[in-house]
């Protein structure tokens, strides 16, 4: 019997800054509906992984393959339309626009003008920002800017989502917040997370997948990967007490 | 609810300015209807900038290629069909051509905004010196003689539409312009509450999400470029019809920073605040222009200085950032006045 074709695929990856190797034969399959945490300390490749996933850079070699569609390469555009969505490390909203604004934006592409409405409404109630909803987001909280960032990421329907450090920032309780709507989201499609945060990690992780100067470690549960000495290692060894 | 009032104001404010074109001709002589006609077809210019600047953040410094070229193309289809209603017609299409090849080098080139604005300066400049080298008789197409640096010398001016033998009278020609200053001013409005302008005004907060979810930017910001040289297109035929001549000083350097002043003092991101301002600094120009005491282009330079210093967001919007500071003031007041005080107080 031969094996589904994973949700995304990549094989011998990498990315190459002048002498810099950001990211090194990179080999990585991801499952439908799967919720996977990527961690590794500053500078380990992960963001450098995402924008290469999303068509903001264009990989050096390697293949990235999404339902088996070759994607690596294509622009941006292209490749969110395939199904990707991304909430970038710093945040990237339109922050003089209103909040609805943001997610009528996402929400309008796959959509007519009706059903728009009711996606971006339904999409405010569950990031919490129905009553915030008219605010310019310039204006909100750090942590509320995330959620406009997910949410409108969320109203193009994506089929993966990435997400690069959610919990950035967050206070304790917007953290769980936010770890509750990952749970939530993944009931439907896949995402993978890219978190700091050991505690945010704990609340959402299944399968943790390590890196470690631009190549992938280990990849396993996270009670597996906690316990395993490279890891703790590399980064988390004064970090986090297990 | 404050969408309801933005949008009764501005109905308001379009039907005022409508009824100001229709009376004008009434109440001024002719000199002053002329000059007004001016104001208006440079105002034409400064709504297609205030539109790629204000809402693409396309900040174009040659503008007045487009703006040129329509004058020129206007010029010389008129003199060639001896009707000027297919000439306006491809004095919007082709600047609109031109726009639309220029910008998709510079945007699927993904060139930055830099070189954005260096190349349209560059263009500007192209365009001024290889007409101003076409004086003899071997430059001509058809019939119309583009005469180098001396232009184009009695232009037929606008007539009825497919009558030739009507020109249009100074007053249906202010009627016109000032007309179709309005009539844009609309589209662009309606442009902008469109799914396509919203889009744009996207791309213009944050180019990265807008691809990151997905919009083509490049498609998007060609489109705006091509609207905003077709409009300026149409201006620069507006302008011809205004002088009857076209030349080459119309691809001026000069011209192309006067319409970004109009704008900065103005106010960017808005579409009334740009045609204030050109009609303002046109008028003072005009006024220094008539005496010796200052050189206008010093007076021009004081007056950009100034706003950029002292009120960055042009004359509109701060003007609409008071009268919303007003109404706040009131609210916040513990006895508030009637409803129908207050209304005219903040009127």
């Amino acid at each position: 019997m031969t094996e589904p074709v994973p949700l995304l695929k990549t094989e011998k990856l990498t990315m190459n800054f002048g002498g810099v190797i950001a990211n090194d034969s990179i080999d990585f399959n991801l499952g439908e509906m799967e919720l996977r945490c990527l961690i590794g300390p500053n500078g380990a490749g992960k963001s450098t992984f995402f924008k290469m996933l999303t068509g903001q850079i264009t990989p050096s070699s390697g293949t990235i393959a999404f339902r088996g569609r070759s994607i690596a390469g294509l622009p941006s555009h292209e490749i969110a339309r395939a199904g990707l969505g991304i909430k970038t490390q710093v945040p990237n909203v339109f922050n003089g626009l209103s909040v609805r604004e943001n997610i009528w934006l996402s929400a309008r592409r796959k959509n007519t003008p009706r059903t728009t409405k009711l996606v971006v409404d339904e999409i405010l109630e569950r990031v919490r920002l129905t009553e915030r909803q008219s605010a310019i987001v310039g204006q909100l909280s750090h942590g509320q800017r995330q959620w406009v960032e997910i949410g409108t990421v969320l109203a193009g329907d994506p089929e993966l989502l990435l997400l690069d450090e959610p919990a950035a920032g967050m206070t304790d309780e917007e953290t769980e917040r936010t770890a509750e709507i990952i749970r939530e989201i993944n009931e439907a499609r896949a995402i993978i997370v890219v978190e700091h945060d050991m505690e945010f990690i704990k609340m959402i992780a299944r399968t943790v997948t390590v890196f470690h100067q631009g190549r992938i470690i280990m990849e396993g549960t996270l009670k597996n990967v906690l316990a395993d000495p490279r890891v703790r290692d590399v980064y988390l060894g004064k970090k986090v007490v297990v | 609810m404050t969408d309801a009032r933005n949008a009764g104001l501005q109905s308001i404010l379009v039907l005022a300015a409508a009824t100001g074109v229709a009376l004008l001709p009434r109440h001024l002589d002719l000199f002053a209807l002329m000059q007004v006609t001016l104001f208006a077809a440079m105002s034409v210019l400064a709504l297609s900038l205030a539109f790629i600047w204000g809402f693409g953040g396309i900040l174009s410094f040659g503008q007045t290629a487009f703006f040129g070229l329509g004058g020129y193309v206007y010029a010389i289809a008129t003199i060639n069909f001896g009707d000027s209603t297919n000439a306006i017609l491809l004095a919007v299409v082709l600047p609109a051509l031109f726009a639309a090849a220029l910008g998709y080098f510079v945007f699927y080139g993904k060139v930055s905004d830099v070189y954005l604005g260096v190349i349209t300066l560059t263009v500007t400049l192209i365009l001024f010196n290889v007409v101003n080298s076409t004086a003899g008789e071997v430059y001509r197409i058809g019939i119309a003689r583009l005469g180098g640096f001396n232009g184009i010398p009695s232009v037929p001016i606008f007539n009825m539409p497919f009558h030739p033998e009507i020109p249009l009278s100074p007053e249906a020609s202010w009627w016109i312009t000032g007309g179709t200053l309005i009539a844009l001013y609309l589209l662009l409005r309606l442009i902008l509450v469109s799914r396509f302008g919203r889009i744009a005004v996207a791309v213009r907060e944050n180019e990265t999400r807008a691809a990151l979810l997905g919009y083509d930017t490049r498609l998007v910001k060609l489109g705006v470029f091509v609207i905003g040289g077709a409009i300026a297109g149409l201006g620069g035929a507006l302008y011809v019809n205004w002088g009857a001549f076209v030349g080459p000083t119309i691809f001026s350097l000069s011209l192309s920073a006067e319409i970004i002043i109009w704008i900065t003092v103005g106010g960017l991101g808005t579409l009334f605040g740009p045609i204030v301002g050109c009609f303002v600094i046109q008028f003072l120009v005009a006024s220094i222009g008539s005496q010796q005491t200052f050189n206008s282009n010093l007076v021009l330079g004081a007056i950009l200085v100034a706003f950029v210093l002292l009120l960055p967001k042009g004359v509109v919007p701060t003007f609409l950032l008071c009268l919303v500071q007003l109404r706040k003031d009131h609210r916040a007041r513990p006895n508030t006045t009637a409803p129908k005080e207050r209304a005219m107080q903040v009127n």
